[in-house]
């Protein structure tokens, strides 16, 4: 105990904390959607190509690889959810083929171009998160906690039609709902958060961000809202705890959350059969 | 005026026309079964009344103050939602989302029409109940109460017994029989022939050959003889 307080007194373990707890929260808000969507995997997918947008960002020497990163995930975002709907190439595949073209010309660009002694090294840490959240600046955090607001307010006020267009997007659409534009949103604001949580888990370690606490409330709720309030809430708690053991055991950030989400499914999983059989 | 016109209509996807030259027109209070074989563009068809698709050639007019967006539609059940957690009242509020424009939330006379419409599907006791545990004609219920909150006038069915067993495929259709007794027009696709000509009042046959009419006329027809002979010899 004494030893959290003695590092919850320096900001950066603070600042860390702080946006920590946000993008657990806004990944989590959209994770029921898209794993509805069977689209799980697209945090992983999208990740991938902020990891080749940074690689080419790093390549150019960009001091602020931000400009180049948010727009090219932004806009392959909006390509996949598309692609999505009445296309040949399905979502899965989608997915696939652009994750794993964009990590293999991401690490491609590095490799041939880079002037950093210690490749390897930069590749492990955007991949599986840098001690770059312990790093953050005043500026940052105000960045991340403004757009987290924002995210959140969108969903809220977005709601009902969120729900509509997962559940049923041809309804919704022969009633007059502009389902793309909502798809669109979507694309948006899940291309936002996974930029924002590349900070804090690294590309890999996303699509769990955005699946597990999803699939954990899934196993024990069954109506649409109180899945989505619990996906948050368990979100926040295991980005909590997983920040905390981090620092307390010098464990890995990232993985660590990783690791009590995984633990929470686990408890979930068992409780929902309970509750069941 | 009626409802809705088709003129010349050809449908299909990818420019690539799955039926063509397709005539008919639906009336106030009509019951009209859009039939065929499979792969004959039912479905193309009714997406393309819907708006989901474009039509290739011909015209859609909708006319006596029916607009576009005022069709509920009974989609055939998607992957998706198999698995899906939301509870009833939820997914039949879904409807509403039309009418609410722009308000990001719903008000109260929208909750107590999909208060009014579980009530007149007979599910108010699954209110609360989830979707994905209900059985397969429990669930067609609820997305019929969901287009009826969507619309007061026109129900676009596709393929709703699908799946179902006897007994409650007759129940809904009873169901849908009474909907139309209360003065809401229904459009239903359907390969069920026996049915579309025990209930329908028109039939559109589509395939090889297109015919547009009511059911006795479609009972003398050519595409209605198939139909009746193909009965006496399995009889």
């Amino acid at each position: 105990m004494d030893k959290l307080a003695l590092y919850m007194s320096y900001p950066f373990v603070r600042y860390a904390v702080i946006v920590g707890v946000l993008i657990a929260l806004c990944s989590s808000l959209l994770g029921v959607t898209l794993v509805l969507k069977r689209f799980s995997f697209i945090g992983d997918g999208l990740s991938h190509v902020a990891f080749g947008a940074i690689s080419i960002a790093a390549v150019l020497s960009l001091t602020n690889e931000m400009v180049l990163i948010l727009p090219i995930t932004i806009v392959s975002a909006i390509l996949l959810l598309r692609t999505g709907q009445n296309t040949k190439i399905k979502g899965d595949a989608a997915i696939a083929m652009i994750s794993v073209a964009a990590l293999a010309f991401g690490y491609l660009i590095m490799n041939i171009f880079s002037t950093s002694s210690n490749l390897s090294g930069d590749v492990c840490s955007t991949l599986f998160g840098s001690t770059s959240i312990l790093t953050l600046t005043k500026g940052e955090v105000a960045l991340c906690a403004i757009l987290s607001v924002i995210v959140i307010a969108i969903f809220v006020i977005f709601y009902n039609k969120i729900f509509a267009v997962t559940f049923d997007e041809n309804f919704a659409r022969a009633t007059g709902v502009n389902a793309g534009a909502y798809n669109l949103m979507i694309a948006v604001v899940i291309a936002v958060i996974i930029v924002l949580a590349m900070n804090l888990v690294g590309s890999l370690l996303i699509s769990a961000l955005v699946i597990f606490p999803a699939l954990s409330a899934m196993r024990l709720f069954k109506s649409f809202k109180s899945v989505t309030i619990c996906s948050a809430v368990l979100s926040v708690i295991c980005a909590l705890a997983g920040i905390l053991t981090s620092i307390l055991a010098g464990t890995p950030v990232g993985s660590t959350i990783v690791a009590v989400d995984v633990a929470a499914f686990g408890i979930c999983a068992l409780v929902g059969m309970l509750k069941k059989g | 005026m009626s409802y809705i016109e088709v003129k010349n209509l050809s449908v299909g996807y990818d420019g690539v026309a799955v039926e063509k030259n397709i005539n008919f027109t639906v009336g106030k209070g009509d019951y009209l079964c859009i039939v065929g074989e499979n792969g004959s563009g039912k479905t193309t068809l009714m997406k393309t009344l819907l708006g989901l698709n474009d039509p290739l050639r011909g015209q859609i007019i909708f006319g006596e103050d029916l607009t576009k967006n005022e069709i509920g539609y009974l989609p055939q059940q998607t992957e998706v939602q198999k698995d899906f957690p939301a509870s009833v009242q939820e997914i039949v509020l879904s409807g509403c989302l039309s009418a609410c424009g722009l308000r990001p939330f719903y008000n109260k006379a929208e909750k107590a029409l999909a208060d009014e419409n579980i009530r007149r599907m007979g599910i108010e006791d699954l209110k609360s109940r989830c979707y994905r545990e209900l059985s397969g004609g429990q669930q067609q219920r609820v997305l019929l109460a969901r287009a009826l909150c969507a619309t007061r006038k026109v129900l676009l069915l596709d393929e709703p017994v699908s799946g179902l067993d006897p007994k409650v495929t007759a129940s809904l259709y009873e169901l849908i029989k009474d909907l139309n007794k209360e003065g809401i027009t229904i459009i239903m696709v359907s390969h069920d022939i026996e049915a579309a000509v025990k209930y329908a009042s028109h039939i559109l046959h589509i395939g090889d050959e297109l015919f547009f009419g009511t059911k006795t006329d479609y009972l003398k027809s050519s595409a209605g003889k198939m139909f009746t002979d193909s009965k006496k010899e399995v009889n």
